[in-house]
């Protein structure tokens, strides 16, 4: 990068998960937003042309709004670290442990933060010692109703609230359809907020909460993705101290996987005040009716400038290498 | 302080936008543009075929030195050289003056889907009954489900719609109180379920429509895709009032262009130009031009054979693969044309709840719920050998097997059936009613 001349960023969109169409709406609003604040940005696949385009096209930074596991389970950051192209977001290592629910809960655990009860348990296990007799266990020792969610992935596919022992199941094999591992939860009953965290030179600081209310009452992919069937509240309906505590518990989260730039924690908030985190996302939806854009319009923020900043630190941190 | 669903809008809408909303499936599908991923599921012609060069520089001269025409508007109607084409096409379907064939009763469409969209426009009231096979087109269903029309599904089997349980569906619609307003029926080569509907059904098929005084709409896209010999003769080409015939030149020659046609009686083709000027003014006059010549003067019917073959071979290699590698308990159906099989899954799997699993497998299908009007059909799923490779094909099939085998083991060892599905019943039997449940398609699904 020229000193002076504005960076460079390429946006890193689509890839082969399930989430490819949310990346690439994540994508497209991210591209706009930096445009409109006079930032040169690409939008591109990651695919077998990307490492080749460097040699030609190499940008200052990279911004990724990969969804799944190519763009949150470390790995293309590792890439990108081989390359000596900086990224906004946290490291490769940092990346891959919050993107494992499992791992990630433990982390939080260890440090002291609330996270419902979970077991994570790969399919072959199932097969071994008999599945049937598992989820006997499973239910005893943490009770209904269960939430049951691939241990890694995003968007709500291949979720279920279960309710009855006898959805369970049904419940394992729409999670298995998605992942080797399934993260089989207690279920918390409460208000469903995410916390966006974006640290702008200060330390990571929390924007206002978003509480979501899903109007049939299942935040699933249809709910998340077309507008009119969730209402958001911006900031969530929380009393002062509680969404305080929630802010806390949030950037908290944060640190204690060692995230950095950015993240989204998602949290259930129980009807004691008592926030739990569920899972914490380092490539936050970024589509219209995402979470992040929506906190960061809440906080009287810009998201271009939000963005340019985060490119900027980035950029610095591959000049201070 | 309020809350916000994001769409200022919500208490304008249309009542037949309900239920349209962002779905896993088309979330699922996004992932079958990179080229890891082997897609069974996409009804998109193989095109690389056509002679692409000598297309090109047609379309470079209607650009140019006939621009002034072939940029401006044309007549509602559509342009009449290009009707006259449409004839002789129909022809080799049977479809002639000898049987009141006349460009005048054609209207030129923005493919085969408008020209589904202007029928509806033309005779259906919301709750108006649409009689439909079981499965069928996904397309169609979606402009049913625009018009607030119910479907109900008439089963059909290795010889196409069964006459039968056409005339139990009239009976089950009679009995409700409500009144069929036509029979949509893709008769060759049918989409999803690759069957033929057998020529003795055919003039079954029409004196139970005739006694009824039910309508047909008959959709034939893949009517010049037959694998073995001449086409059969068309539903139109035995019935001349009681037939509306829908058709494309999406499969023959390019769907790009969008142009497809119907020919109808008389008095509805009136109808059908009034509706089409509303909502479209005019068909494209470029692609018509490009058509027109296109028919005129290139071999088309050798370009034709060329894809007859090209798929033949690639029907072939799905067949054997199937056969090679399919755990037990799979059946599939075996098309003499077109582009589609209809597989049926073990018992117990659900091929909707299976497609991340073939995903991540690097390998699509579409789910068979896309194809009825309830979002049944999830024991069945449809496979397409249009556009890979026999390669590509082969291990699409062997990514398939292996998909299919991991989903049974893993509902075996949790005991978890799916549901059963109602779609398995009425492959031979029993009807319904259903509205059309909000999966308007994907354009790659097709």
């Amino acid at each position: 990068m020229i000193p002076g001349m504005e960076p460079h960023v390429l946006i890193l969109a689509g890839g082969l998960s399930y989430e490819r169409e949310v990346s690439l709406r994540s994508g497209r609003r991210i591209l706009d937003a930096l445009r409109a604040v006079g930032l040169d940005a690409v939008v591109r696949d990651a695919d077998t042309a990307l490492l080749p385009s460097f040699a030609t096209e190499r940008p200052d930074a990279v911004i990724i709004a990969l969804h799944g596991a190519t763009g949150e389970d470390g790995s293309l950051r590792g890439v990108l670290d081989l390359c000596g192209i900086p990224y906004v977001g946290p490291d490769a290592q940092s990346a891959r442990v919050a993107w494992d629910k499992p791992s990630a809960k433990a982390l939080l655990r260890e440090a002291g933060i609330p996270t419902p009860d979970w077991v994570a348990l790969p399919h072959d296990r199932f097969s071994e010692l008999g599945a049937s007799a598992v989820l006997d266990r499973i239910v005893d020792r943490l009770g209904l109703p269960l939430m049951v969610k691939p241990a890694q992935g995003g968007s709500g596919l291949g979720a279920a609230v279960v309710r009855d022992a006898a959805e369970l199941p049904a419940a394992m094999v729409g999670c298995f359809a998605y992942d080797q591992t399934a993260l089989v939860e207690r279920y918390v009953p409460g208000v469903d907020v995410a916390v966006s965290i974006v640290d702008l030179g200060e330390g990571p600081t929390a924007l206002p909460a978003v509480e979501i209310v899903p109007q049939n009452g299942v935040y699933d992919y249809a709910a998340r993705y077309t507008a009119g069937l969730t209402t958001w509240h911006v900031p969530a309906r929380l009393d002062e101290d509680v969404a305080h505590r929630v802010a806390l518990t949030a950037v908290a989260a944060h640190s204690a996987l060692g995230l950095r730039d950015l993240s989204r924690v998602d949290l259930i908030v129980d009807p004691d005040g008592g926030a739990h985190v569920l899972e914490v996302n380092v490539s936050p939806g970024m589509t219209e009716t995402s979470l992040l854009p929506m906190a960061v319009g809440a906080a009287g923020l810009d998201l271009g400038k939000v963005l340019a900043t985060l490119v900027s630190r980035a950029v610095s941190r591959r000049s201070a290498v | 302080m309020t809350g916000t669903t994001l769409d200022d809008y919500s208490d304008r809408y249309a009542q037949r936008m309900r239920g349209m909303m962002a779905s896993e499936i088309r979330a699922l599908f996004a992932v079958t543009s990179r080229p890891e991923v082997v897609s069974l599921a996409g009804g998109a012609p193989f095109v690389a075929a056509l002679p692409l060069d000598a297309v090109g520089e047609m379309m470079a001269q209607l650009g140019g030195e006939q621009g002034a025409t072939t940029l401006q508007y044309s007549g509602g109607q559509g342009d009449l050289t290009l009707r006259e084409r449409i004839c002789e096409v129909m022809a080799l379907s049977g479809i002639d003056a000898s049987t009141g064939a006349s460009p005048d009763d054609v209207v030129v469409t923005v493919g085969g889907q408008q020209a589904l969209d202007l029928v509806s426009r033309v005779f259906l009231d919301p709750g108006d009954v649409v009689l439909a096979e079981g499965p069928s087109y996904v397309g169609a269903l979606g402009v049913f489900q625009a018009a607030q029309a119910d479907v109900v599904h008439v089963p059909i089997d290795e010889d196409g719609l069964i006459p039968a349980a056409l005339a139990e569906a009239l009976e089950t619609v009679a009995r409700a109180g409500k009144r069929a307003k036509f029979l949509y029926t893709v008769p060759n080569y049918q989409n999803p379920g690759g069957v033929t509907l057998s020529s003795s059904r055919r003039d079954e098929i029409l004196a139970i429509a005739e006694r009824a005084r039910l309508l047909v709409v008959e959709d034939d896209p893949y009517g010049l895709l037959g694998f073995n010999g001449e086409p059969m003769p068309a539903l139109r080409a035995r019935h001349r009032d009681g037939v509306l015939y829908v058709s494309t030149f999406s499969k023959t020659f390019a769907p790009g262009l969008r142009v497809g046609w119907v020919l109808a009686p008389h008095a509805v083709r009136e109808k059908l130009v009034i509706a089409s000027e509303a909502q479209i003014l005019c068909p494209s006059m470029f692609a018509q031009t490009a058509i027109a010549t296109y028919f005129a003067t290139m071999p088309w019917k050798e370009q034709v054979k060329t894809f007859r073959q090209i798929y033949q071979e690639r029907r072939d290699v799905l067949l054997a693969s199937l056969t090679d590698l399919m755990p037990a308990g799979t059946h599939w159906t075996r098309p003499e044309g077109g582009f589609y099989v209809w597989l049926a899954l073990p018992e117990g799997l659900n091929s909707k709840e299976m497609l991340p699993r073939g995903i991540a497998a690097r390998v699509a299908y579409v789910p068979g719920t896309g194809f009825y009007a309830d979002g049944s059909g999830g024991s069945h799923m449809r496979l397409s050998y249009c556009f890979p490779t026999p390669d590509r094909i082969r291990e699409g099939v062997r990514r398939l097997a292996s998909v299919i085998e991991q989903e049974m083991l893993v509902r075996a060892e949790f005991g978890a059936a799916a549901q059963p599905d109602p779609s398995r019943v009425t492959w031979t039997s029993a009807t319904r009613f259903g509205r059309p449940g909000g999966h308007t398609p994907a354009p790659e699904v097709e």
